[in-house]
């Protein structure tokens, strides 16, 4: 089965905030091998001029993949998620994520094509604080195999 | 941005190499990956299922790649500079068991943008002499 391209155009959430802490900003530096002090250490942080732990530049996929969950399982799209490959990602940083940040996201179905036996779905996830400041930009595209 | 740790726009030249890693991929850089990202994919630590799917065997997440690639480039950059990365996934990974896959990683000035003072950095991630991602450029807020 195709996916729905009638699906595209469609936005979710935002849902519960995400909260970024010191140890999960910590456990994804060492998971990509980020090696700055500024991952780990407050002071080290400070020194180079953040509030506090600074997150690894591609950390923000943490968050946007749980609202892109929101699209893979929404039976009215139809991602058969066993016949899933990852086509491409693409990060855009408004600004830093530190830790103690809270963030709400909201993820577009941005395109929908369905091509040769294969659908790709591209969607993108905008991440913002409380107060609606835009944090980061997710693009991501999903290729999805359309045979049984 | 880091003021303090972004590198000086001036002097950098197009071509020019600014970090090189090699890495080396195994089961346990995998699942370490899947529980600090949360992508609990079986593909990348079961190898009945990979196989299942029709793939080889158990593969490394996409996004392990592109960060492990991102944290290259942020190693020259300094942490929080990288303000901009994006990358194709132009094939996949096998990671065997017992064993490793290594993949060398090599971060080259693409291009200069004098008014923003930022530079374009693409990373060229090989596995056994062929690209595994392509198009991964990453844009660096420079000081």
């Amino acid at each position: 089965m195709p996916v729905n391209s009638d699906a595209q155009g469609r936005s979710y959430g935002p849902h519960e905030p995400y909260e970024v802490s010191r140890a999960k900003i910590r456990e994804f530096a060492d998971a990509v091998d980020a090696r700055s002090f500024a991952h780990r250490d407050v002071d080290a942080a400070a020194a180079e001029g953040y509030s506090d732990l600074v997150a690894p530049t591609t950390f923000a996929v943490v968050i946007a993949q749980r609202a892109e969950f929101h699209v893979v399982q929404d039976p009215e799209v139809g991602v058969d998620f066993s016949k899933v490959v990852h086509a491409d990602e693409r990060f855009t940083h408004h600004r830093p994520i530190v830790a103690g940040d809270e963030i709400a996201t909201t993820i577009h179905i941005d395109k929908i094509v369905s091509r040769g036996g294969v659908s790709t779905v591209t969607t993108r996830a905008e991440l913002e604080d409380l107060d609606g400041g835009p944090v980061a930009t997710v693009i991501s595209t999903l290729a999805v195999r359309e045979d049984a | 941005m880091s003021e303090q740790d972004a590198p000086t726009y001036e002097g950098l030249e197009k071509g020019q190499v600014v970090a090189t890693r090699e890495v080396e991929f195994t089961r346990d850089t995998l699942v370490r990956y899947a529980g600090a990202s949360g992508d609990f994919n079986p593909i990348h630590y079961n190898d009945a299922f990979a196989e299942s799917v029709g793939l080889p065997g158990v593969i490394a997440h996409g996004m392990l790649t592109m960060g492990t690639a991102a944290s290259v480039v942020e190693e020259w950059a300094g942490p929080g500079n990288v303000v901009d990365f994006q990358c194709r996934f132009a094939r996949p990974i096998p990671v065997p068991n017992p064993g490793s896959a290594v993949v060398t990683c090599t971060a080259t000035v693409g291009a200069l943008m004098d008014e923003a003072r930022m530079a374009r950095v693409d990373v060229a991630v090989e596995l056994g002499g062929q690209k595994v991602l392509m198009k991964a450029q990453a844009l660096v807020r420079c000081a």
